[in-house]
């Protein structure tokens, strides 16, 4: 198997939310932390895109390798997941990460800051897996249930992708080859429905 | 007396290191992995817990199934 990865497809994505919704639902996340978000950019220009956005677990994290009391760990799967026994809510995973996955609750028995809690593809962490310990830190492990995550499943649109990486890599590819690009995938034709909907543009000018 | 106090004092300097703690709390204890299954009643029918390949290809073929609409359009 290769590695698990999340992909979001921008052409797809509506900015429903409801990833964010279903991630915050399914680990039962505190108020003020966010696992999952939505980003758009161009908010309200035509052609606007969205994505959503979490840890990438990355294959050479760099919150991995800042963290000054090592409390990360790389799965056999690819996913970084991370000890909240350890953390000492120092926040530089914060700084290093540029997606801004790790977040900080605000209230806690760690001080202001608390204890970093991120995105971990729903598959807990190093307590026992589907436990209510793995539970109360980290939320659902459905990894281990033999399910994806909470987020990729919910999605209305399939615009949020998770799973094996070359899995992944078929259903985005075979998508990306079906539907063509650029233009022709947005709009009103091709919502609505007209003959100039996917076809080339006339006179060689914008479609 | 002069003599026997430097000397006491020269071992308690240099014996007052060894009173440090040592920080061994960093790093991960241990993890175990999502294919061992879990425990609870919520987990998905179709793969046998331990079996590291039953469940890789329950995890393909739930990838394919729930999020490849043009493989579920084309079987119809």
């Amino acid at each position: 198997m290769a590695r698990m990865k999340f992909v979001c497809d921008a052409e797809r994505c509506i900015e429903c939310n409801g990833c964010v919704t279903a991630c915050k639902n399914e680990n039962e996340v505190p108020w003020g932390v966010n696992r999952r978000r939505v980003v758009t950019l161009n908010d309200g220009v035509p052609g606007e895109k969205s994505i959503s956005v979490a840890c990438m677990h990355c294959s050479d994290a760099p919150c991995v390798a800042v963290c000054p009391v090592n409390c990360f760990y790389h799965t056999a799967e690819g996913l970084v997941l991370h000890d909240k026994d350890v953390c000492i809510g120092c926040g530089y995973c914060s700084y290093a990460c540029p997606f801004g996955a790790p977040q900080f609750p605000s209230a806690g028995t760690f001080g202001v800051r608390g204890k970093m809690d991120k995105c971990t593809f729903c598959a807990g962490g190093p307590e026992a897996n589907g436990s209510q310990a793995e539970f109360e830190k980290y939320g659902r492990n459905r990894l281990a249930e033999g399910k994806l995550p909470a987020c990729a499943e919910m999605c209305s649109t399939k615009a949020l992708l998770a799973g094996d990486g070359d899995v992944v890599a078929d259903i985005f590819r075979n998508r990306v080859v079906q539907r063509g690009k650029g233009a022709e995938v947005w709009g009103w034709g091709t919502a609505y429905g007209s003959r100039q909907a996917g076809q080339p543009p006339a006179n060689g000018g914008k479609s | 007396m002069m003599r026997s106090t430097l000397l006491i004092c020269s071992v308690a300097i240099s014996l007052s290191a060894c009173g440090d703690k040592p920080q061994s709390a960093g790093g991960v204890k241990s993890d175990v992995a999502p294919y061992q299954g879990v425990n609870n009643k919520f987990a998905a029918p179709g793969w046998k817990a331990g079996d590291k390949t039953s469940w890789e290809q329950a995890l393909k073929a739930r990838t394919q199934n729930t999020q490849n609409e043009y493989t579920r359009t084309a079987t119809k």
